[in-house]
């Protein structure tokens, strides 16, 4: 179990508890926000899961080709921008602060 | 009766993606009154299209695959009525009738049953062994059987068929797939595309039968021992699974008087003919933006939540448009199929890429302008795409065939 710093749409900050392995787009969903659409359900296809990582980025494997391609479709894309999908949670992600971005 | 009290603002029948959107997004929304889903599987909201992928493979389990947690619902507010196919409905008392007898009360009803799948016909179609793709309960059923089974017969060259034997061959079983069409994928994209897959599939040892059609399943003791395919050849297999695209669910809505055609017939705002109820999803004909306004039905995950929101706006008396750009993927092996527009209606195909790098597009053109591109493994021109579709770019053919050149730099100019 690893803790998380997440920011909803409305800007409130929640602190949600994840198990490892999942990636932190499940994490999110499983911890009953509303906003993430996660249309794809995590294969790397929509863009719909997008969260800027505000802390604990080093916790993630970088951007691949792919990610970076789908990000550069969102009109809210920032230095920070992650598709949640693609960052699968260990226990270095213990203390992430992410923020759920804007929906396109 | 206690029972006739029973009654929803807001009646969802179906918790598939459109029906469970939807729910989502009225509360979202700030929508105040009641809401029910009233569905007809056990289980809560899930996505269906793992199931032909990562769930099939044994790659994700049922929980990493619900919508939302099953807490979720009953925090928002919703009540989740499982396990119940809502068999009739009154338009003008405005109740609706379970199969188990419960009958409730609506203010608006919304139809979001999706679809049944298509089932064989031929002679042995009734055999144990014979399998479909649409819920848990029949993916559950393949994986229970497969520790028995070294030949899988898959039946129809779609995407569910595909995706379905990649997986089978990953697992190491023996895969023949009959498409009675000319081609795979014959129904949604181009020749280029319908080539590669087979290519593909081909390399990766699926027995690939185009324009093969099925005579007849030998059977024994209620089980499918060899498929007869109309050629008269004889298929010894253990599994069939059934990938032949579904029929929809409106048969309530249409003894209730719905205009039905390929679905039920709605308006932009997913509208049926009868009052104050609305289809959204696999199950509803609803007119195009980008079918020149024709009447389609979409199956694609973008159409069943964009049609979930723009119910959701009706229902708020929000007055704002749903950009529904229609978009889908596939994935089979390693291999990420993208799509984005409605290619029918097209004119001109472009090819960019080279189908032996297993990176490419097909670029659909009416006169001259890109309506809709198929990527494989070009995620940046898919992305490039959703904009230039979007606007109805015009493209200078000589430069969108040359894959060096991005997407985005290849609009025509203007004339
Ligand atoms: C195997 C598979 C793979 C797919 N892959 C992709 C993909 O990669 N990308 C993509 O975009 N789309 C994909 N799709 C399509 C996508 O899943 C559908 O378009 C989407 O599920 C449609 O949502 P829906 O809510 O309209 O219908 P559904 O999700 O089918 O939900 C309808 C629900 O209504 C219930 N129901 C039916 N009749 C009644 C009744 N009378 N009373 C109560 N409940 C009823 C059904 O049991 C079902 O649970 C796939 C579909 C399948 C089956
Ligand atoms: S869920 Fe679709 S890209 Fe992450």
């Amino acid at each position: 179990m690893v803790h998380l710093n997440i920011t909803d749409r409305a800007g409130v900050e929640h602190v949600v508890e994840a198990q490892t392995g999942l990636s932190l787009m499940e994490a999110i969903r499983e911890a009953g926000f509303d906003d993430l659409m996660a249309l794809c359900g995590g294969c790397c296809s929509c863009a719909t899961c997008h969260v800027y990582v505000d802390d604990g980025d080093g916790a993630f494997k970088a951007v691949s080709e792919d990610e970076n391609d789908l990000l550069d479709s969102s009109d809210h894309r920032q230095a920070n921008s992650r598709l949640s999908c693609q960052l699968v949670l260990t226990a270095a992600a213990d203390g992430l602060r992410a923020t759920i971005a804007p929906e396109d | 009766m206690a029972q006739e009290d029973i009654f929803y603002d807001v009646l969802i029948v179906g918790g598939g993606h459109a029906g469970a959107q939807l729910a989502i997004t009225l509360r979202q929304m700030g929508f105040a009154g009641s809401v029910a889903i009233v569905g007809a599987e056990h289980v809560p909201p899930y996505e269906r299209p793992p199931l032909s992928k990562e769930y099939l493979s044994g790659a994700k389990s049922f929980e990493r695959i619900l919508i939302r947690p099953e807490s979720f619902w009953g925090e928002r507010n919703v009540a989740m009525i499982l396990g119940e196919r809502v068999m009739s409905v009154d338009p003008g008392k405005k109740r609706i009738v379970t199969a188990s007898g419960r009958s409730m009360g609506y203010g608006s009803l919304v139809w979001a049953a999706g679809g049944s799948p298509r089932r064989l016909a031929c002679a042995g179609s009734d055999a144990s062994n014979i399998h479909v793709v649409r819920n848990l309960a029949d993916v559950d059923a393949i994986a229970a059987a497969l520790p028995q089974v070294t030949h899988v017969t898959i039946v129809g060259g779609g995407y569910i068929g595909l995706e379905a034997a990649a997986v089978m061959r990953k697992m190491d079983k023996a895969v023949t797939l009959l498409e009675v069409g000319p081609r795979l994928l014959g129904r949604v994209t181009g020749e280029a595309l319908s080539a590669f897959v087979d290519e593909f599939h081909r390399a990766k040892g699926v027995d690939v039968r185009t324009a093969t059609g099925l005579a007849s399943f030998e059977t024994q003791d209620g089980r499918v021992v060899a498929a007869v395919l109309d050629n008269g050849q004889r298929i010894a297999t253990d599994m069939v699974i059934a990938g032949i695209g579904i029929v929809p669910e409106v048969g309530a809505l249409q003894d209730a008087g719905a205009s039905v055609a390929n679905g039920v017939m709605v308006d932009a705002c997913c509208r049926t003919s009868l009052p104050d109820i609305f289809a959204i999803g696999d199950c509803a004909a609803s007119p195009n933006p980008w079918a020149d306004g024709a009447h389609i039905r979409v199956e694609s995950v973008q159409n069943a939540n964009d049609q979930a929101k723009i119910v959701a706006n009706l229902l708020m008396d929000v007055d704002k448009p749903v950009d529904a750009m229609p978009w889908f993927w596939s994935n089979q092996y390693d291999l990420k199929l993208q799509s984005v527009g409605l290619s029918m209606g097209h004119d001109l195909q472009l090819v960019r890429g080279d189908r032996a790098t297993a990176s490419f597009s097909i670029l659909y053109l009416r006169e001259g302008r890109l309506i809709a591109v198929d990527t494989v493994n070009r995620v940046k021109d898919y992305v490039q795409a959703r904009a230039l579709v979007a606007a109805g770019a015009r493209l200078d053919a000589s430069l969108a065939v040359d894959p060096d050149i991005a997407l985005k730099d290849v609009v025509a100019a203007a004339a």
